[in-house]
């Protein structure tokens, strides 16, 4: 049956040998290129169904586990395994693998097999950061990853590639340096390199404190999190729109599961008493980016630091657990809302990905056509594309948490567990409704709604089928997870409950 | 088939017409989006008044029932459901009468849109949104509704989207509300935290018990948890129900087509905030303070908006800030407790502002979208039955004893001088003198525009005719309940404890209670009306403006020239608008600039990023000399390196 067999061996390695596939098909035969891209994508999709299927809600035990010796000098294992933080990523993950292939469909004509081979390849790399529950083979995903983005950027980028690709590329290699030092740390304490291991492994709070520090640097950079959050702009503003997509729906949401596989298991001790670090900088970036947002003239710099803001939320949400237990003391059934803000932090890291990845493509279908990202090359497109219209008004209120669509339950969530936490975590984080209502519909407004605003406007065709279908599957993705979020926060319930016990006892020594 | 499919199908019918009305614009034709959506609506409607019915005559009881769980988290299960008592089902037939009767309306309204089937798929999912809204037996669901009902006015108001003011308006409405939902969700966090549960029956059970809970949001100053949640609700419903200083939204929404600025932002969806706090009564109970609160907002509202009323020129816009105003006279019954008499002038408004609307909007068509009424004049003689159901609107507005607006209005008056609740005698007052200022204006707009001559150009004289059925017919069957509703309703809606299971008032507050003593039928209280005190400033804002706009235009100007500064204060609307656009939105875009230039490409890009890179630069550059590829360069530094090892080896030795 097919639970029997190594399925997420398969959806690692199927699209990396797809990928291999691809490039030797050569830059002569971009359609083969394209049919034999898609049908990986679909297949890996296909094949991660089961993982959702298969997986037992009750236990927060590792599933579809798969460990083999890899080098046994320095007992490091080829080892996989999901949970509930990692599955609906996985299926995330997958998801966008399909749409990124259909989206570059038209749009690259430029070596289109080595485009097809590297998002391929990065789909492989990025489903093995998710599975993976050995440090080394998890750093040398979460290393390899780079590679393709970086390609990706450089090689079908904009005018200032170069810098972005380098800058993209030293600050997230800076930040993963340090977590690397962590896990040769850990691994010289505990003897093995299993994360499992190092989530039993006690740990003094100096020690610890250096080691939250240490994937901070890793996790925060990925994130992004104020200060470090400067490359994701240009990153996303030279990328070309399967490189935005993938790098804000699922790259970004890397940085979060870092923080739950990492820093709070690892790290409980720490974690408490640095939580006000990052709740502080979960805070500034929702508040501060977001004025930031309103003022860009750029649609995709404007996504992008929407991005920053909505994904405060993730951190902020993993990071009010402390605070809710010290208000809570000895009053388990109120402490209870702990979960809410890290399940929250999970929904909205997948809504995020759903929501960005479509708002990249919303701007992908503009540039294609006008080839210019700039807000004031537009006005009134309404008029010339009703249907494109109406998905990026949906996209555009989803990004500014309407009720009904997945923006909200995220939100929702981390807000209510904020108040519980204290009322200015709530407060400040309440700001978004305000701010990100004025960047989002700002735009619309500059962008779609007027009259038509120039002859490039008024000479545009309406989105095809294949832009239609793309983003049709992301609206109803939207609306679903926003009206009925309970099979999502189902499978999450029982892995949460087990981090929090975790997290709340200590583990110094 | 079973109740609880009746109560499935009441906000789901005009949905599925919304929906097909929107996705299927182009198969199915003009005819096909509005036969669908008024078929859903029309079905929702009649389903409505069974549950209604089932109501008055008690075959049905308080319907509380779960439809699905959206989601658990932490303990807490958040669910979709519906809570249907007297309140609601009152809501649900005003909700859809209404929607019925403005459905019906656009297709003459609307006749030559290009956008026509779009315009119906939006007021159909209006209608679903507003239904899940009042039907809501949680807070959660309320907040969706609350927003849906927001995005809908978003797009209604946007609706003409080539129009600047038009889509200008709806970004600001938007925004506006949001505002107010800022306040709205931190008041449901604090609801949820306080009680564990966002259940309406959980919730209100156990709110005395909770009375005394504190929460510290300064420092060490403990606030009444009560006053924190009640507070923060109503600050939604400031948002939604325009009350100042975010009323400045509805002003603008009246870009939209005249027939949502009927239903929506004069019927409905202002009144939302309205119904959400009269809904909460077993919280607001617990908060004195908060009731005063909501008490001197609303009459603020009442009295300084019915007075921008005065000068506007613009149709429309008169009918706006009348709303305004009534729904400050709504709120000033929330603050005195009077939440059924709120209810009540909810009622009777929605019947008597929408019938307003849309024989504004009666006149718009007839003179090709001119609103301003000094182009107006004389239109009676053209078109009667508009002529007459204004009229009747107007004399329902005025509160003239008999007509619907006449119960409602007064009822909150006495209820306002009867309460001795703090603010309460700046309240009356308030309250007292709009009533001056609503006639002055309602009859300067009736003469204005159906009175004296006719002002508008030969051309648009030639064309003019009544409008046709479909738009006369909703006129006739809104002037219907118009008049005579409150009559009808008053003594069970006031007096009778019809509200009792769904509104809870504690004992000391029941102000309305102490009214009933006085209470001897709907006739009696109209003929007792002569010898009081709003019934003669009534009249006087009658006389006066039949003196200025029917027979002496010029004392309008003598006046405008006699008080500038209070003309000018007025015209610009309290300068709200100046001042929100210089300091908020202004203000915002300035802090975006500074903070996006000065720290993120200044200090974190400039200084932090690049500047590491070009201190790396600087450093290799100096370390590259050393690198000669000079031998004798190399043996040198060996030398010297050797020779300071072994010093460093002696001095330690």
């Amino acid at each position: 049956m097919i639970a029997d067999l190594p399925l997420l061996s398969i959806l690692i390695w199927l699209p990396i040998v797809g990928a291999l596939l691809v490039l030797f098909t050569g830059d002569a035969r971009p359609q083969t290129a394209r049919w034999l891209a898609l049908i990986v994508s679909l297949l890996t999709f296909l094949l991660s169904l089961p993982l959702w299927t298969g997986f037992d809600v009750s236990t927060a035990a590792m599933q579809f586990q798969e460990k083999k010796p890899w080098i046994e000098a320095f007992n490091i294992h080829y080892h996989l395994g999901i949970d509930g933080f990692s599955m609906p990523l996985i299926l995330l993950t997958s998801f966008f693998g399909v749409l990124v292939v259909i989206a570059g469909w038209q749009v690259i004509q430029n070596k289109v097999h080595q485009y097809m081979a590297n998002f391929l390849l990065l789909e492989g790399l990025m489903i093995g950061v998710f599975s993976a529950l050995d440090a080394m083979l998890f750093y040398v995903f979460f290393e390899a990853m780079l590679i393709p983005m970086f390609l990706v950027i450089g090689m079908w980028g904009g005018p200032r590639r170069v810098y972005a690709t380098i800058k993209f590329f030293l600050y997230t290699f800076l930040g993963s340096v340090f977590m690397l030092v962590g896990l040769i740390w850990l691994y010289l304490q505990s003897g093995s390199f299993s994360i499992l291991d190092f989530h039993q492994l006690p740990i003094g709070i100096t020690a610890q404190k250096w080691l939250f520090l240490g994937f901070l640097a890793a996790f925060a950079v990925k994130v992004p999190m104020f200060p470090v959050h400067t490359w994701l702009p240009d990153a996303h503003v030279e990328a070309p729109t399967g490189g935005s997509v993938i790098l804000a729906a699922i790259m970004l949401k890397i940085g979060g599961y870092g923080f739950v596989r990492f820093s709070l298991p690892i790290t409980p001790d720490a974690s408490a008493a640095l939580d006000w670090l990052v709740i502080a900088l979960s805070l500034i970036a929702i508040v501060y980016i977001g004025f930031v947002a309103l003022v860009q003239k750029d649609m995709k710099k404007l996504i992008a630091y929407s991005s920053i803001s909505h994904m405060g939320f993730v951190t902020l949400g993993l990071f009010i657990a402390f605070a809710i237990f010290m208000k809570a003391a000895g009053n388990p059934e109120s402490g209870r809302m702990a979960a809410m803000g890290v399940e929250g932090a999970m929904v909205q890291m997948i809504s995020h990905g759903f929501i960005s990845g479509a708002l990249f493509l919303c701007v992908g279908v503009l540039y294609d056509r006008v080839h210019s990202r700039m807000i004031k090359d537009y006005g009134g497109v309404v008029n010339a594309m009703p249907w494109f219209a109406f998905f990026a008004v949906l996209f555009f209120m989803a990004n500014s948490g309407l009720p009904g669509t997945s923006g909200f339950v995220g939100e929702f969530m981390v807000i209510l567990a904020a108040f519980k936490a204290n009322f200015w975590f709530a407060f400040l984080a309440g700001m978004t409704l305000i701010l990100g209502a004025a960047y989002s519909l700002w735009l619309v407004k500059r962008v779609i709604f007027g009259e038509v605003g120039n002859d490039n406007v008024a000479a545009l065709k309406d989105i095809n089928a294949r832009e239609a279908l793309v983003l049709g599957v992301l609206a109803v993705a939207v609306l679903l997870l926003g009206v009925w979020p309970q099979p999502l926060l189902e499978v999450m319930h029982a892995t949460v409950d087990h981090l929090l016990a975790h997290i709340a006892q200590s583990k110094v020594i | 088939m079973s109740l609880k499919t009746i109560l499935i199908l009441i906000p789901l019918l005009p949905l599925i017409g919304a929906v097909i009305a929107g996705f299927f614009r182009n198969r199915i034709g003009r005819a096909g989006a509005h036969w669908v959506t008024i078929l859903g609506v029309a079905a929702s409607c009649v389903l409505s008044g069974y549950v209604l019915k089932g109501h008055i005559d008690g075959s049905i009881g308080t319907i509380n029932e779960t439809i699905y769980t959206w989601g658990v988290s932490g303990g807490i299960h958040f669910q979709v459901g519906f809570l249907v008592d007297h309140l609601t089902s009152l809501m649900m037939v005003v909700v859809t009468f209404v929607s019925l009767m403005v459905h019906i309306y656009t297709i003459g309204y609307m006749h030559d849109d290009p956008g026509y089937q779009r315009f119906f798929s939006y007021i159909a999912l209006f209608t679903f949104s507003m239904l899940m809204l009042v039907m809501s037996n949680n807070f959660m669901q309320l907040f969706f509704g609350w927003e849906a009902v927001g995005l809908v006015s978003y797009l209604l108001i946007g609706f003409w989207f080539k129009k600047e003011s038009a889509i200008f308006a709806n970004l600001k409405a938007f925004l506006v509300n949001r505002v107010g939902d800022f306040g709205f969700l931190l008041g449901i966090a604090a609801v949820l935290v306080t009680f564990g549960s966002l259940d309406y029956g959980t919730v209100f059970a156990a709110a005395p018990d909770k009375a005394a809970d504190t929460i510290s949001i300064f420092g060490g100053a403990e606030w009444s948890m009560m006053t924190f949640i009640c507070v923060c609700l109503f600050i939604g419903a400031m948002g939604k129900s325009a009350q100042a200083p975010l009323h400045v939204w509805l002003p603008d929404s009246m870009e939209g087509p005249t027939p949502i600025s009927a239903l929506i932002h004069a019927a409905t969806m202002v009144t939302a905030g309205i119904f959400m706090v009269a809904r909460m009564s077993p919280l607001f109970e617990l908060s004195d303070a908060a009731l005063s609160f909501v008490m001197v907002i609303g009459a603020v509202t009442a009295f300084f908006m019915g007075l921008i009323g005065i000068v506007q020129n613009d149709i429309k816009r008169v009918v706006a800030y009348s709303t305004l105003s009534q729904l400050g006279y709504m709120t000033v019954a929330l603050g005195v407790s009077a939440y059924s008499a709120a209810i009540f002038h909810l009622m009777t408004h929605a019947f008597f502002k929408a019938l307003l609307f849309l024989g504004a909007g009666s006149v718009i068509i007839a003179l090709h979208h001119q609103q301003d009424m000094r182009e107006m004049g004389g239109l009676r003689k053209w078109m009667p039955v508009t002529w007459i159901t204004a009229w009747i609107g107007t004399l329902a507005l005025i509160g003239f004893p008999f007509f619907s607006g006449f119960y409602s209005k007064d009822a909150i008056i006495e209820a306002v001088h009867e309460s001795s609740r703090f603010g309460s005698g700046f309240a009356y007052w308030a309250v007292v003198l709009g009533v001056f200022v609503t006639a002055l204006y309602s009859f300067r707009l009736l003469y204005l525009s159906f009175h004296g001559k006719p002002r508008m150009d030969a051309h648009t004289r030639g064309h003019l005719h009544e409008s046709p059925l479909v738009v006369t017919v909703p006129l006739i069957l809104l002037a219907i309940p118009s008049v005579a509703i409150g009559y009808f309703t008053i003594e069970p809606m006031l007096f009778g404890g019809w509200l009792d299971g769904a509104i809870h008032v504690a004992e000391k507050n029941d102000v309305l209670a102490a009214l009933g003593h006085h209470f001897h039928g709907a006739t009696g209280m109209a003929t007792h009306a002569v010898q009081t005190l709003p019934f003669w400033l009534m009249v006087a804002g009658f006389a006066v403006a039949t003196l200025v706009y029917l027979f002496r235009p010029q004392i309008a100007d003598r006046v405008r020239q006699m008080v500038p500064g209070i003309y000018r204060l007025l015209d610009n609307k309290y300068y709200f608008d100046q001042f929100n656009q210089k300091f908020f939105a202004s203000g915002a875009v300035r802090i975006g600039q500074q903070l996006w230039n000065k720290a993120d490409a200044g200090l974190i890009d400039g200084g932090l990023v690049n500047g590491s890179a070009k201190a790396i630069g600087w450093l290799s550059g100096i370390v590259r000399k050393v690198q000669s590829g000079y031998l004798y360069h190399y043996a040198f530094a060996m030398i010297i390196g050797l020779i300071g090892i072994l010093g460093v080896w002696v001095v330690m030795r």
